[in-house]
């Protein structure tokens, strides 16, 4: 059944793939879909290549711990990803990369400033760092595959990659886009599903809430600033700058200046066509983002209150079969008259292995998300969606998890693959040559950037130890490094005439340098992942306290725009007759 | 409120909700406006 309904997925896939291929016919439909996508294909590629598998799982398990707080992550979504990016970069994007036939982001902005530099410079960055960013994708991706189907981990990397690269290097844009408007479809029906289907198993849309906001907060979570589950955290606490400055923050406005999104804005015809893109992306977005956090926050209510008389394990707080996968169980002091009935000898601190038999001592009395999820946020929807689901809502699931992760992955290689093409080796040597060779080399780009990301998804599990924390922290790092460096040449490039190449060059590095300074060596989240910080120092990071908590775009942001205004006010541009023509109407 | 335990709580859930219907509201008052088959014609 489940093995029928992907492969009919798959088979759409590759058509949708194959029509791609079939109207691709030179540089531009490679690289920015011939300029003429339909505004529904352009809004739902736009919103699926935003909303990956981590998105879903990873931030809806976030919204399981955090509550419906992050919601704020929500509406900064909408109306910073779709309201203000398309009406205010959007179209400015599209006129000006139409103007100067320009193919990419790197191109764009290198056009406007007149500086091959700037060009090469963020296409090098864009093909260092975004693999990092598909790598962890990809791990996500696997890790569901390996859960699901039973395949080892190495193969389902191997054999996804390789249907993606399929499409996306003969297809090029057009047919990643034709494929993520099919799959952006599968999605927003399965999330539909899913919260009609929570509000009613829950008791309706108040009683939901009700019971949500009646549930106490474990001593452990109120000492991190927690209030409930519909309260923010108490403000200035760790909880509270977690969940304002990293997640609603930093990818609540770290999107605008994420290259894979913002060439979407270079392939409609007209301002029309974005104008109609808005009415859908919106939708869209709320029912991705807004759905994965309620269903992950009200999944506290259906565990607590043990809705489908589930068999829990009161020695861990599990659902009996998560409980009989935990490959270890820490001894607290909660559970450690119930250890001791097996293990007599045991002591609080004391860890049992999955080979000693971790007893159960069988109950029916539910515990929060996480708990019940066997303490892994990453597991607390697809334990939700398995027990609280229908079981064919199990296999929409599943191509919805699919969908996501294959149309963001499509974009990243497409992305990547472009950029140290066109924006890197074809400004070295005979330009007006490699020009004409566009299309191959971009082929070639694409091969090599997903033989990395796959490279980087095979090592990344096995060299960082903190394992489960790789998926978020890669799309913070990217995301972070796209704002800091690109997010004030990209505003400068759209509104502002006097910007000068040497500011918006020097803010480029000024933002990309602090970003990377930041996540390295203070931000602890990353820093102490990375472990450069550490093996350098001794220590996590150079300081300690609320800084380190502070997200890099806090500080990179600020910094690079600043070195723009001021460096463009004390210098000026040799061509600036020509800018002033570029702004006219 | 709905069952929500705070203000704010309650005002990211409905201005979500309120933010998406401004972009449907926005798309389709300006359906027909912005056509031109180019800005440009470099």
């Amino acid at each position: 059944m489940i093995i029928f309904w992907v492969v009919v997925y798959l088979v759409i896939v590759a058509l949708l793939g194959y029509l791609g291929y079939r109207r691709t016919h030179g540089t531009s439909d490679y690289l920015v879909a011939g300029r003429n996508i339909h505004p529904f294909v352009m809004a739902l590629s736009y919103g699926a290549t935003f909303i990956s598998t981590s998105a879903i799982v990873g931030f809806g398990g976030a919204a399981g711990i955090f509550g419906m707080g992050i919601l704020w992550l929500t509406f900064l979504n909408i109306f910073m990803g779709i309201f203000i990016a398309f009406i205010f970069f959007g179209k400015k994007t599209r006129e000006m990369g139409f103007k100067m036939n320009s193919h990419t982001f790197p191109e764009l902005i290198g056009n406007r400033f007149s500086s091959v530099f700037l060009q090469k410079f963020m296409g090098i960055v864009i093909f260092l760092f975004m693999p990092l960013y598909a790598g962890v994708v990809l791990i996500g991706a696997a890790k569901y595959i390996e859960q699901q189907f039973g395949i080892d981990y190495s193969t389902a990397l191997f054999f996804f990659s390789f249907i993606i690269a399929v499409y996306v290097i003969m297809g090029g844009l057009k047919g990643v886009m034709y494929t993520d408007a099919f799959q952006g479809s599968i999605m927003f029906v399965g999330m539909v599903i899913l919260v009609v289907y929570t509000y009613y198993i829950l008791g309706g849309f108040t009683e939901a809430h009700k019971a949500l906001t009646a549930m106490p907060t474990p001593p452990p979570l109120a000492a991190k600033g927690h209030q409930g589950w519909t309260s923010m955290p108490s403000f200035n606490s760790g909880f509270w700058w977690v969940m304002v400055s990293t997640i609603i923050m930093g990818v609540g406005i770290g999107v605008l200046a994420q290259p894979q999104l913002v060439i979407r804005f270079m392939t409609v015809r007209s301002n029309r066509e974005l104008n109609r893109a808005v009415a859908i992306g919106g939708i869209f977005i709320l029912m991705m983002t807004g759905v994965a956090f309620v269903t992950g926050s009200l999944s506290n209510v259906y565990f607590s209150k043990n809705v489908h008389n589930l068999d829990f394990c009161a020695t861990s707080g599990a659902v009996k079969e998560v409980h009989a996968n935990l490959p270890e169980l820490k001894i607290t002091p909660k559970n450690l008259a119930l250890i001791q009935k097996k293990f007599p000898d045991a002591k609080v601190g004391d860890k049992i292995t999955k080979g000693q038999g971790i007893p159960c001592e069988e109950t029916k009395k539910g515990t929060i998300a996480v708990a019940a999820a066997g303490g892994e946020v990453d597991n607390i929807i697809p334990v939700y969606i398995k027990n609280a689901m229908p079981h064919w809502f199990g296999v929409l699931f599943m191509l919805t998890l699919l969908a996501a992760a294959m149309s963001t992955l499509s974009s990243q290689f497409h992305t990547m693959g472009t950029a140290i093409a066109r924006d890197f080796f074809e400004q070295f040597g005979n330009k007006e040559e490699s020009k004409n060779q566009t299309v191959f080399i971009s082929k070639l780009g694409i091969g090599v950037t997903i033989i990395i990301s796959v490279a980087l998804a095979y090592i990344l599990p096995i060299v960082v130890v903190k394992g489960e924390a790789i998926i978020a922290r890669g799309t913070a790092i990217f995301f972070g490094l796209c704002a800091g460096a690109f997010l004030p040449a990209y505003i400068a490039a759209l509104y502002w005439k006097k910007a000068t190449r040497t500011g918006v060059v020097s803010s480029v590095l000024v933002g990309f340098f602090s970003a990377a300074f930041w996540i390295t060596f203070v931000h602890s989240a990353e820093s102490s992942v990375l472990g450069i910080a550490n093996a350098l120092l001794g220590k996590d990071t150079l300081i300690s306290g609320t800084w380190s908590s502070v997200d890099p775009m806090f500080i990179s942001l600020p910094v690079s725009a600043i070195v723009l205004v001021l460096v463009s006010i004390f210098t000026r541009n040799d061509n600036q007759e020509e800018i002033d023509r570029l702004f006219q109407k | 409120m709905l069952g929500f335990g705070d203000i704010w709580v309650f005002l990211a859930y409905f201005s979500s909700i309120l933010v998406a219907i401004l972009c449907m509201v926005y798309g389709i008052l300006n359906w027909n406006k912005g056509e031109e088959s180019e800005p440009a014609s470099r």
